[in-house]
């Protein structure tokens, strides 16, 4: 065992390398978000169809893949999906998974969003003559989703949290990128502490934006 | 079918996932319920405590706690096997989302129970013990429920400080065999029935927990 456990010179010249793996966590983040929350909302409305044909598939989809482990997951989609000829690099593999993960959230969230909109706004829009298609997009969505907003900040925040799972399939980023160090140099606690202090930073600070665009949608939407 | 070849392997594996579920639910019930009680203590400083842990454990990626306490402990002279590790970090960070449960439901409690509590001269132990806790209990159930469910699918993360769990068994075996599609959705089957049977022992403790009370709820 070394004498200094912690060595601050070695911790700043390794930073510049773990910062440059966050970029791919953040990355990875953003889009893996984008595609949950569109598919997400996807889900829930293709949950609400009265064709059951439609309606019990996805249901049982959506707890199917909220009750199995993202790692698995991932391995499935980084494994499976070559045998059926599409061979997907590690990155976008991994998006894939955390998109697909966390779109059954973000599913239900929209879910307890748009079963919060009173009966009258539907009856309205049979008497408007509105379609279906119509009476979601331009009444019930907009209306289901500001308040769900910040339910989804929540899970951004979690999902950026299970981003170093993508590790596990050689994707480089801060995880990686910290064990990477590590075995070159024998060191492990500064750059893994480093990767522990980042993502506590980040998502700290990610929760404080979310409390504040909860207040500010609150103030807005009670006028 | 190859199923009937790999299903002893997995089912190896399982066991372990079951046991380190186990174990550490068990200890994610006594850190949340132990955080959970401090956050709510009179003393600044008790609660400070909880509150740093709660915010550490639930600010970092459980994936990085393992890492830390799998790769950075040895460099503090403490060396513990790889299934301790696994257990005791999936305790920590779901016992940091179970002390927020534990709060959330204890103050949801009315007001006018504590104060009867004091006019029925109480203890502030007593109180908790006779007359809080149990009425807050049917309202951590299922967020409880949830937790282990979040617990039994991060319980795969083990598989990476090599734990030869369900997932661990499921790669070796990938590597082996190449048989990808049956064992990997062999496996995701395996974890979803170890899910449900969780889903089931919740609804029993949930039928356990609510006896006694109003229909309706507490008014």
């Amino acid at each position: 065992m070394s004498d200094n456990v912690w060595d601050w010179a070695f911790a700043w010249k390794i930073l510049p390398r773990i910062l440059d793996a966050a970029i791919i966590t953040i990355e990875a983040t953003l889009i893996g978000f984008v595609f949950a929350a569109v598919l997400g909302l996807l889900l829930a409305l293709g949950r609400r169809s009265r064709n059951p044909l439609l309606s019990y598939p996805i249901a049982g989809v959506v707890e199917f893949i909220r009750s199995t482990p993202l790692l698995v997951q991932i391995y499935f989609l980084y494994f499976v999906l070559p045998e059926f000829g599409v061979v997907l690099p590690a990155l976008v593999a991994g998006i894939l998974g955390l998109g697909l993960h966390f779109s059954t959230y973000c599913s239900e969230v929209y879910r307890a969003g748009l079963d919060s909109i009173p009966r009258g706004q539907w009856e309205a829009s049979v008497a408007l003559n509105l379609s279906t298609y119509r009476t979601y997009r331009d009444i019930i969505v907009p209306q289901a989703i500001p308040p769900v907003v910040p339910a989804l900040g929540n899970y951004l925040v979690a999902m950026f949290k299970e981003t170093p799972l993508l590790s596990a399939i050689a994707v480089v980023e801060m995880m990686q990128e910290a064990k990477i160090v590590g075995s070159e140099t024998f060191r492990y606690v500064e750059p893994m502490t480093l990767v522990g202090a980042i993502f506590l930073v980040l998502s700290l600070v990610s929760m404080v934006g979310i409390r504040r665009v909860e207040a500010w949608l609150r103030r807005k939407i009670m006028g | 079918m190859d199923i009937m070849r790999f299903l002893p392997t997995l089912l190896d594996g399982a066991w372990i996932t079951v046991q380190i579920t186990v174990l550490a639910i068990l200890l994610a019930l006594f850190m949340g319920f132990v955080s959970g009680l401090m956050r709510l203590s009179g003393v600044w400083a008790v609660r400070a405590v909880a509150s740093v842990y709660i915010e550490i454990f639930r600010g970092t990626s459980a994936l990085v706690q393992l890492f830390w306490m799998f790769f950075v402990l040895p460099f503090f002279g403490i060396s513990l096997d790889p299934f301790t590790v696994g257990w005791i970090a999936l305790g920590l960070n779901v016992g940091a989302y179970g002390g927020e449960v534990v709060r959330g439901a204890i103050q949801a409690v009315p007001r006018g129970q504590y104060e009867a509590s004091i006019a029925l001269n109480m203890s502030k132990w007593l109180a908790m013990r006779r007359i809080i806790v149990p009425q807050a209990l049917p309202a951590m159930v299922p967020p409880w429920g949830n937790l282990f469910i979040e617990l039994l699918k991060a319980t795969a993360l083990v598989s990476l400080i090599t734990i030869s769990d369900l997932t661990f068994r499921a790669k070796q075996l990938n590597d082996q065999t190449f048989q990808t599609v049956e064992i990997f959705t062999l496996v995701l089957f395996l974890y979803l029935a170890i899910a449900l049977v969780i889903t089931g022992v919740m609804r029993i403790v949930e039928r356990w927990t609510g006896r006694g009370l109003a229909r309706g709820g507490i008014k």
